[in-house]
């Protein structure tokens, strides 16, 4: 058990490295830099910043200087604001952005596990439909559209919550709702689908032939056997959810990395840029990891071929 | 020795998109206290979904019980509630299945799945519940039970899981053991085993067993009496020694042709039954062996027929037992049964 997690510790490690590479690269391949815009800017002040912010040097040079910062935690200083650092930005925005986006997974999970498993046990009968309606609705509807709606309805029509920015738990409602439907939907339908599959299994009539009840058959063999997929579909959906969470941060206006990350591009800050990338990357990276480990506890069957690579 | 069940009429359907499909049409027969049954026939012939009946498993829809009795213990189970078959699912019946590869949860520990039985029919601590369930794995012949009991079903053989199966049927000390081909899906080697250590349950405990298999070899070996069933039917019954040495209906005598026997002249060639079974969407109005049968009449097309006492407890549906055909068509029956005509 514990080499499969240093095994895939490992591996996120260098799935980093890779994306900070990556990164690097493309973002330094279009051409342009951060200064070149402000034309009035005099020749040596151009020059001078270059120097400072050691746009000057080498590409390669300035990728292992890169490496060294990021290794150290340090995404360096925003090209833009005299002030603040990349570091500022992140530890303003990412508690935000985590609020919002734990929100939204915490409500797609629950509330798509609780669909999921309902229409696979009332199967081809009004709870199913209902069900299912919902996540159609919720895969097929951009998440942009579904939050104006809800703003539209929700908050300017029926006054039930604030339109937009991001004060007290009441703004956070909509926007985290706009947000969970995508993945809501996506578990509810997976969750469905592996549940009727699970069902039908052997041990599942094994089960009943001992004379376990119902939903001690339900809870206690079915649902932990169909929760596998789910779970390692979580990874990609909270992917989605941090990206998603750019455009939702940006209808409601909400102060996250998403915003910050927005304006960065715009700017060409490349150390803004670069640090949210690899920050948001490193998130994901590690969800990915927790949701392996996660899945090896749940499935006893992983541990053993995890352990004799 | 008193009766412990006793199937009587029984029918069951299924609705499915295609139509109606009758997979038990009548089937008659019972099971003493402590007695071996053998339930043989082709694949699909409804031996299963009997078995599942009994047990009140199968899911309803798309499956109807459309008529009958299934009488447990002095008791209609076609007419148990729900809670009262959940008492007797695993206490008093219980069930092995024919691939232990996945008949047991993957992600719950052995020992706790046998545990499980044990702790919803008694009222005992986890302690003694655990107790009793390592002692069932000691008895169905599983080494290092302790380690065996932590252990989930993928690290155990194909042998292994079935033995587990087989503790986790008979741990509540049932008093009928429903066993649905419980070595078809392993190796001949391992099979041997299985049914020798069925054969020990036999000896050691009142339990009396009903053997679904294809295997008449495992009947022989292990069964007192013999139901053989066509089509959803059951078409003769009686005594292992009745069944193997007279065997009156023709699908029985072709079954009996069709496999190896240690009681046979080698120079007889196997010769397997030509055809297949009829389509159970629309049975046949008469004898549903009919298109397969070297034996048939004018009257097996139209009408089916009835079973019969034919002595010694064995019980034949075919017309070449009635009284009339009996005279018209002595010779035949004669010739080609090989067995003594009484
Ligand atoms: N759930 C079901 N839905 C429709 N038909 C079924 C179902 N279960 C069994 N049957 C049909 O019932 C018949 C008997 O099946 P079964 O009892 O499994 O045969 P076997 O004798 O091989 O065990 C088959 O024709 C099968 O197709
Ligand atoms: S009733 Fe007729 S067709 Fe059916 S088994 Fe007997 S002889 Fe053959
Ligand atoms: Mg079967």
């Amino acid at each position: 058990m514990l080499k499969y997690v240093l095994h895939r510790f490992m591996w996120a490690i260098i799935t980093l490295w890779a994306t900070i590479t990556i990164t690097f690269i493309i973002m330094h391949s279009i051409p342009g830099d951060p200064f070149a815009k402000e034309g009035t800017m005099p020749e040596s002040v151009y020059e001078n910043l270059q120097r400072h912010y050691n746009l000057d040097k080498p590409k390669i040079v300035q990728y292992f200087f890169y490496l060294k910062q990021v290794a150290l935690l340090d995404f360096g200083p925003s090209l833009k604001s005299k002030t603040l650092t990349v570091n500022d930005y992140i530890e303003k925005g990412f508690p935000v952005s985590f609020h919002l986006g734990a929100q939204a997974m915490i409500i797609a999970v629950f509330f798509g596990l609780i669909l999921g498993v309902i229409a696979s046990l009332y199967r081809k009968r009004w709870p199913d439909y209902t069900s299912m309606i919902i996540a159609i609705i919720g895969i097929s509807v951009p998440s942009f559209v579904l939050a104006t709606l809800l703003i539209n309805f929700l908050a300017v029509k029926w006054s039930f919550f604030p339109v937009a920015t991001w004060k007290s738990w009441s703004h956070t409602v909509l926007p985290s709702i706009a947000l969970a439907m995508m993945p809501l939907a996506y578990i509810a339908r997976l969750m469905r689908t592996s549940m009727i599959e699970v069902l039908n299994q052997d041990y599942i009539l094994t089960a009943k032939a001992k004379g376990l009840r119902k939903n001690a058959v339900i809870i206690k063999h079915a649902i932990r056997n169909a929760l596998m997929p789910v779970v390692t579909i979580l990874g990609i959906l909270t992917a989605n959810v941090v990206t998603g969470s750019f455009v939702i941060e940006h209808i409601f206006g909400i102060p996250g990395i998403g915003e910050m990350f927005v304006k960065g591009i715009m700017n060409r800050d490349y150390p803004v840029i670069l640090g949210s990338t690899v920050f948001y990357s490193a998130i994901l990276i590690f969800l990915i990891f927790i949701v392996d480990v996660v899945y090896t506890w749940i499935d006893p069957r992983i541990k053993v071929t995890g352990a004799s690579k | 020795m008193g009766k412990l069940l006793e199937v009587k009429n029984l029918r069951i359907d299924f609705k499915t998109y295609g139509g109606e499909v009758h997979a038990v049409r009548g089937v008659n027969f019972e099971v003493k206290q402590g007695e071996t049954i053998g339930i043989v026939g082709e694949s699909g012939c409804g031996k299963s979904v009997t078995a599942k009946a009994i047990m009140k498993l199968l899911a309803s829809p798309p499956a109807r019980y459309k008529e009958g009795s299934i009488t447990f213990n002095g008791k209609n189970l076609i007419e148990a509630s729900e809670r009262e078959m959940e008492r007797i699912r695993g206490n008093e019946i219980s069930m092995i299945f024919q691939d232990p590869m996945t008949s047991l949860n993957p992600t719950s520990k052995v020992g706790v799945q046998i545990m499980e039985s044990v702790l919803k029919h008694n009222q005992i601590s986890r302690k003694k519940a655990y107790n009793h369930a390592l002692e069932t794995l000691q008895l169905v012949g599983i080494p290092q039970p302790e380690k065996r009991m932590e252990q989930y079903p993928h690290e155990f053989s194909g042998g292994m899981r079935q033995r587990a199966m087989i503790a986790m049927a008979l741990v509540c000390q049932p008093k009928l053991l429903i066993a649905d081909e419980p070595t078809t899906a392993l190796d001949v080697t391992i099979q041997a085993q299985i049914l020798e250590l069925m054969k020990d349950i036999q000896k050691q405990s009142e339990t009396a067993i009903i053997l679904i298999t294809h295997d008449l070899g495992v009947v022989a070996e292990i069964c007192d009496r013999v139901v053989v069933m066509y089509a959803g039917k059951v078409v003769e019954s009686g005594t292992v020694l009745e069944i193997f040495q007279n065997p009156e209906h023709p699908y029985t005598k072709g079954l009996l042709k069709s496999v190896p026997r240690f009681d046979m002249d080698k120079s007889v060639p196997l010769s397997p039954i030509i055809g297949s079974p009829p389509d159970l969407f629309s049975p046949p109005k008469g004898c549903s062996f009919y298109p397969r049968c070297d034996y048939a009449m004018k009257i097996c097309k139209d009408h089916d027929p009835e079973p019969e006492d034919v002595g010694n407890g064995q019980i034949t549906a075919c017309w070449l037992q009635h009284s009339m055909a009996k005279v018209m068509n002595t010779h035949t029956a004669t010739n080609v049964g090989g067995g003594t005509k009484r």
